[in-house]
């Protein structure tokens, strides 16, 4: 079942390699965030009742609904146009994607680790470095904010592959969540679209030597 | 019972700073800022009293958190009271006001407890709260070049904690190899000659380039450039220095654990470039960039990257690179809050507006001098004295290339530095109106004369107790 759910994982990577519209990335954000709450319910299990409901209770609240609802709200107040503007052509998106995951494939295999699962590490380096690739190759501001969220799925995943032993790790990687969403709500909500009027990365080009 | 200090300075910085926002007259404000670093200040003397006790579980006093705990209950008084002569020339809105004290206070509050923290996540989460109260006082202006610093800040601060935080997993996986389920300092340090070499030096590489990012080195230093530049100077004072003081505990910490084990030589060798291309960084900058804070800001990269020098040495050099960073930390403040008075008379950050600083202000100018002198280690300078020792460090572990080159480099930054220096203090700068210059009492740079100060008296005759500190704190680390 894991297997499975981390699986559909990938492949929104994918699907958000080829996305061409902000609402698309908003959604698949959101599923991933569903996906993260069935691995983390089977993953951890076996740790205190307490923990696994905060942890659930995180991924389901703030991953699958907040941060999503928080980025909606957000295009709509700033009237951000609903394309993402890559620019790279959707198909070397794609193309690098998948390079991507089957690096990670290759790479993981070099790791001798009995006390790890390999498709956890897998799925996170996969997400790891796309959410840097859609950092790097999105013109607007706000598909930094999602980049940076699939980064940190990413990092969600890994933190649950040696979680089950360790509670706490996990935990104080929900507090990146938390940090994203105080990001998002403090400055992002309001002040961006105030200040700048175009949501582009090239209106911050002026602090330089 | 030891508990007690922390059980109320931890809610009591939080209280202040809600009280902050709240009540915005000015005179709560010079009440609440007194009982700030009245709640400082206690807790520096209780840690010093109370050292190695460990306190609430996570935190542990040892003699580094001491020293740093004490370099901030010093910075953090000036800064207060530059933020008030701050606020009563740039008039803002009550509201904004108390969101800046109110980010000021958590800031402290939030670097203390990252010092004196003895488990790698509770340092984690407090370095985290440090960026987004740092945030709030880059952002305090709320023009567009702020609103882009603070973008950027946060950004690649938030890409370096992921960073850390990729680290700390890949420790937890060597870590539970050995069947260990905690991750405290002490018991990494303990089992780490067994732990796995993959991973370690893995999370190694993780965690030294997050923590760069605060520590102000290569590859994330950019971050900290802009975020010096756009916050207003008391601010910018602190995150110059006690800021990058807890990303230096954050990297050291972690290479005490690696300072155990097989890969302690191949740690030295990153730490090593990555310091030198910092000093290089910096001199590239330093010689082209005419923006003074920004100035100030590479020195800071120049600085962090000596110290890094030191402790890729070994010998002698963990000595210096702790005292050095000790004594930087008073002087760079110094720096940025003389910079709010050449702000006030000229009105400009650029050193072609800025001239004839002598004839406008004269104890700024000396002020300015003897900080120029102090952080270029010009003797009697006491960053002389751990700069010099860092030098021997280089020299005694054979890296006398390394020494030749940094050397260059630092003659290039003295020479860069001067120039704009001289220029601001005696060339006349060109079209400025000089009839409405305002008078600047001696008053606001009696604390840069003290801070400039203690960084000579702390070099030239470090008193015993500082010294056994700083000796206690490297005592970890092989000769």
């Amino acid at each position: 079942m894991i297997n499975i759910l981390l699986i559909t994982f990938t492949i929104t990577l994918l699907y958000l390699a080829m996305a061409n519209r902000l609402l698309t990335y908003i959604r698949i954000i959101a599923f991933q965030g569903i996906l993260l709450f069935g691995v983390a319910f089977i993953q951890l299990i076996e740790i205190s009742l307490l923990n696994l409901v905060f942890v659930l209770l995180e991924t389901i609240i703030i991953k699958a609904i907040a941060i999503p609802f928080f980025l909606k709200y957000i295009l709509d107040r700033n009237h951000i146009t609903r394309e993402a503007e890559p620019y790279v052509s959707n198909f070397v998106s794609v193309v690098i994607v998948t390079s991507f995951i089957v690096g990670s494939f290759f790479l993981t295999n070099i790791v001798q680790d009995t006390y790890v699962r390999k498709i956890f590490f897998i799925v996170a380096f996969s997400a790891l470095f796309t959410g840097l690739y859609i950092i790097i190759t999105r013109r607007k501001i706000i598909t930094h904010v999602m980049g940076y969220m699939v980064l940190e799925n990413g990092v969600f995943v890994l933190s649950l592959a040696v979680g089950s032993e360790m509670p706490m790790v996990v935990n104080t990687g929900i507090l990146l969540d938390i940090f994203v969403s105080v990001i998002l709500l403090g400055i992002f909500a309001d002040k961006i679209g105030d200040v700048f009027e175009e949501q582009d990365v090239e209106q911050l080009r002026n602090l330089k030597d | 019972m030891v508990d007690v200090m922390l059980m109320i300075y931890l809610p009591g910085s939080l209280g202040i700073a809600l009280l902050f926002y709240f009540l915005r007259k000015y005179s709560f404000q010079v009440i609440l800022a007194a009982s700030f670093i009245l709640l400082q200040s206690s807790l520096a003397v209780f840690e010093y009293v109370n050292r190695g006790i460990t306190q609430l579980t996570y935190f542990t006093p040892d003699a580094l958190a001491i020293l740093f705990l004490g370099v901030i209950s010093v910075v953090c008084i000036p800064a207060l009271y530059h933020s008030f002569v701050y606020f009563s020339k740039h008039p803002y809105k009550p509201r904004e006001q108390g969101m800046y004290f109110a980010a000021m206070t958590i800031l402290t509050a939030s670097l203390s407890a990252a010092y004196l923290s003895n488990h790698i996540g509770i340092t984690w989460v407090f370095v985290e709260l440090t960026t987004l109260s740092a945030s709030a006082l880059i952002y305090h202006r709320r023009n567009k070049l702020t609103l882009e610093g603070t973008w950027k800040y946060i950004f690649i601060c938030s890409i370096s904690i992921t960073l850390v935080f990729i680290g700390v997993l890949f420790v937890t996986v060597a870590v539970q190899q050995q069947g260990i389920t905690d991750l405290f300092y002490r018991n990494l340090t303990l089992n780490a000659p067994a732990f796995d070499v993959f991973w370690l030096k893995l999370a190694f590489l993780f965690i030294f380039t997050g923590f760069t990012a605060k520590a102000g080195m290569m590859p994330m230093y950019t971050a900290g450039i802009d975020a010096k530049d756009n916050a207003p100077y008391p601010a910018a004072a602190l995150l110059a220095s006690v800021v990058m003081n807890v990303g230096f505990i954050g990297i050291f910490r972690f290479y005490e654990i690696t300072s155990q084990t097989s890969i302690f030589e191949w740690t030295n060798k990153i730490i090593l470039i990555s310091a030198l291309l910092s000093v290089f960084v910096a001199t590239v900058y330093m010689v082209r960039v005419k923006n003074i804070k920004r100035i100030m800001a590479y020195s800071g990269v120049e600085h962090m990257g000596i110290v890094m020098l030191g402790m890729a040495a070994g010998g002698i050099g963990y000595y210096a690179a702790i005292l050095h960073l000790l004594l930087h930390s008073f002087a760079k403040p110094a720096l940025f809050f003389q910079f709010g008075q050449i702000y006030r008379t000229f009105g400009s950050k650029s050193v072609y507006d800025v001239g004839n600083y002598f004839k406008y202000n004269i104890t700024g100018a000396v002020v300015l001098l003897l900080a120029y002198f102090v952080i270029t280690a010009v003797p009697p300078s006491g960053i002389f004295v751990s700069e010099f020792l860092v030098f021997r460090s280089l020299f005694e572990s054979g890296y006398l290339w390394i020494l030749i080159v940094v050397l260059i480099l630092l003659t290039t930054i003295i020479w860069a530095f001067g120039r704009n220096v001289f220029k601001m203090l005696f060339i006349k700068p060109v079209d400025f109106d000089d009839t409405r210059v305002e008078k600047i009492p001696f008053s606001e740079s009696l604390s840069q004369f003290i801070l400039l100060g203690l960084v000579i008296y702390l070099g030239l005759t470090p008193p015993g107790q500082l010294v056994e500190l700083i000796n206690s704190a490297i005592s970890a680390l092989p000769r």
